[in-house]
């Protein structure tokens, strides 16, 4: 039996929309589950449910081998990090990362201890007398975690919590929220639009697009084998490269070019799916680009082109390669680094 | 440095402004200080007189009313109390009933917001008779209960304290509900702390609503016991001068002047929390 366990869980709001469709998946004992998504698709709805914020209208939660469907969100023994860290502005660091210690009548002692403790692992130590408005971005951020964390809960759970924080410091946190949970080994489940965010931290991941689990697995099986268009797009940065074409007799045909032997018995219209990561330059190649803008990242460059009907295409080669405006490339895909995926419905065919 | 023609002008207007606040308080003080006579022959005065410990001695003091039973020092102390009962029943109760209209979603939560609101409309004036039955029939007439529990309703308070709690962001409340607190804490440990400088604003109006109550005291009240200072004014110090009542001017303007210390106390008091909260930015 797993640590947590989501049994055909089904939200429908009292106006009718259906936020979360039948949604199962188990997590384990210490794991990091990460949920992306685009906005709205019912990510942080299905965190909810399980911090019991929101009612489960249909299906079952198990945690800990405890069905939560109607027990108390205080009951449930989990911690959770808002957006815009909901720290109660009126005590100081020390009451808040207290607060939910003495509601469950712990001794001061050990409070303190406690406290003292997750502010030290925390680095917010010197912070515990002020008030949360006087605390920088990062600084309010350590401070939620610590909440979280002084209480050793069963879970934690993570709501965007980067996503007010600057590019750079958002890094930082990235970093410091994974280390942290290896260091304390609390299953944890982290909710991001953030693409980036979601591969560097889960264990595993759980691509979820309107109210349904497109995809779930490791950050590096989700990138090497996507199942359907919308995960291949989403997963990715810069995004993947799709190229309408025509899949007949294992022969697909798109935008001038022509690939042979695909590994699939499907027939007719397809999308054709390249990582801009996956070409590189060759004397006589597949794909033929003839560049609009590059894009120096330093150690990349982005080149930006047209082939054929195809506006915008993307190839990333590294930054030592010296490619100007108006130059014609030729490409070609490395190791059969492609997909294909059926246009009707956006499912991997290949 | 240069001062600018409309910093004047800003300046000429609130002196005015000030004088006209400041100018009757310090003619019925100066008035406050002369004898009746001088005040009768003479009108109101702007220069100090030499009577003040004479007069103020003789409101504390001299028993008044009708039966010569009450002192305006026993007036003050019970406007005081109906003020003050009036003002924190008013802030504790309108304080919960928003609690309860904002936090717990019930069936036509909204329709009974709009009636409480609604009794705006309806003043104590407008009912002051079905009041006077009920209160009569309880058997509270002359007593503290009967002067302040009539009034101690507030759509005023309950509107304002609504519109903050809607302020208050819900993930505070969800955070609050994982961290263990019930309704109850959640009213204690947070919407009372947060709301300070609300309650401080709600006390000082009520306060001074309380305070300044005429009507209802003079239909409840039979016992000079209970009389407040604002229907006091008009009853105490008085003359008969060959069997027609005449004020004792300078006696009551002496009772005008105390009459409005506690009120000024409260002011002063809590502005300390007033403008403390307005320093720390704590939302």
């Amino acid at each position: 039996m797993s640590f947590l366990e989501l049994n055909k869980v089904t939200k429908i709001y009292p106006n009718g929309t259906k936020a979360v469709h039948e949604t199962s998946m188990n997590v384990e004992n210490g794991e990091f589950m990460v949920f992306v998504g685009p906005s709205g698709c019912g990510k942080s709805t299905l965190l909810r449910m399980i911090a019991g914020l929101e009612d489960i209208t249909e299906g079952y939660i198990n945690l800990d081998g405890i069905l939560i469907n109607k027990v108390d969100p205080s009951e449930r023994d989990v911690a959770m990090v808002f957006q815009n860290y909901a720290l109660y502005p009126h005590m100081n660091v020390y009451n808040n990362l207290a607060y939910g210690l003495k509601n469950r009548g712990i001794s001061k002692e050990d409070i303190e201890k406690k406290v003292n403790e997750a502010a030290k692992l925390l680095q917010i130590s010197e912070y515990l007398q002020r008030k949360p408005s006087m605390l920088s971005g990062g600084q309010r951020q350590r401070v939620a975690m610590g909440r979280a964390i002084v209480r050793n809960p069963k879970i934690f759970l993570f709501d965007e919590p980067l996503s007010n924080l600057d590019a750079k410091l958002r890094i930082q946190m990235r970093l410091e929220i994974k280390k942290l949970q290896q260091k304390v080994g609390v299953t944890s489940i982290f909710v991001t639009h953030d693409q980036v965010e979601a591969m560097t931290l889960a264990d595993r991941l759980a691509v979820i697009n309107n109210g349904l689990i497109e995809q779930l697995g490791t950050p590096i099986e989700i990138y090497n084998n996507p199942k359907s268009m919308f995960v291949a797009g989403f997963i990715g940065s810069p995004q993947m490269n799709f190229l309408e074409g025509e899949l007949k007799n294992k022969t697909l045909t798109s935008e001038g070019f022509e690939i042979n032997n695909v590994t699939s018995d499907f027939n007719g219209p397809v999308i054709l799916g390249i990582r801009p990561e996956h070409m590189s330059q060759t004397d006589k190649g597949l794909i033929n680009l003839s560049v609009d803008l590059v894009e120096q990242l330093g150690s990349d460059n982005l080149i930006y082109g047209e082939i054929k009907n195809k506006k915008d295409f993307c190839f990333r080669c590294p930054g030592s390669q010296i490619i100007k405006k108006g130059s014609k490339l030729s490409l070609n895909i490395n190791d059969n680094n492609y997909y294909v995926f059926d246009k009707s419905n956006g499912n991997r065919v290949n | 440095m240069k001062i600018k023609f409309s910093q004047i002008l800003a300046h000429i207007v609130l002196i005015l402004g000030v004088l006209l606040m400041v100018i009757p308080i310090w003619l019925s003080f100066a008035s406050s200080t002369h004898d009746t006579i001088t005040i009768l022959k003479e009108g109101m005065q702007f220069g100090l007189g030499d009577q003040l410990t004479r007069n103020y001695n003789e409101v504390l003091n001299e028993k008044g009313g009708w039966s010569e039973e009450v002192t305006a020092a026993k007036m003050f102390i019970n406007s005081f109390i109906m003020a003050l009962g009036i003002a924190t029943l008013k802030v504790i109760i309108s304080a919960m009933s928003a609690y309860a209209l904002v936090y717990f979603r019930f069936k036509f939560a909204v329709p009974i917001f709009w009636l409480i609101f609604i009794t705006l409309l309806v003043p104590l004036e407008v009912r002051i008779f079905p009041s006077y039955k009920i209160v009569s029939d309880l058997g509270l007439t002359n007593s503290y209960t009967g002067l302040v529990l009539p009034l101690v309703a507030s759509a005023t308070a309950t509107f304002f304290f609504r519109q903050f709690y809607k302020t208050i962001p819900d993930e505070l409340l969800e955070s609050a509900k994982l961290d263990g607190a019930n309704s109850w804490r959640f009213f204690i440990d947070f919407l009372v702390p947060l709301s300070k400088t609300m309650i401080a604003a709600m006390f000082i109006f009520m306060f001074v609503y309380g305070y300044s109550q005429y009507l209802w005291p003079l239909i409840m009240t039979t016992s000079e016991e209970y009389w407040t200072v604002v229907m006091g004014m008009k009853i105490i110090f008085t003359e008969s001068y060959e069997g027609v009542a005449l004020p004792r001017t300078a006696e009551r303007f002496a009772y005008i002047i105390l009459s409005m210390i506690p009120p000024v106390l409260v002011v002063v008091f809590l502005q300390k929390w007033f403008i403390k909260g307005l320093i720390q930015t704590e939302k």
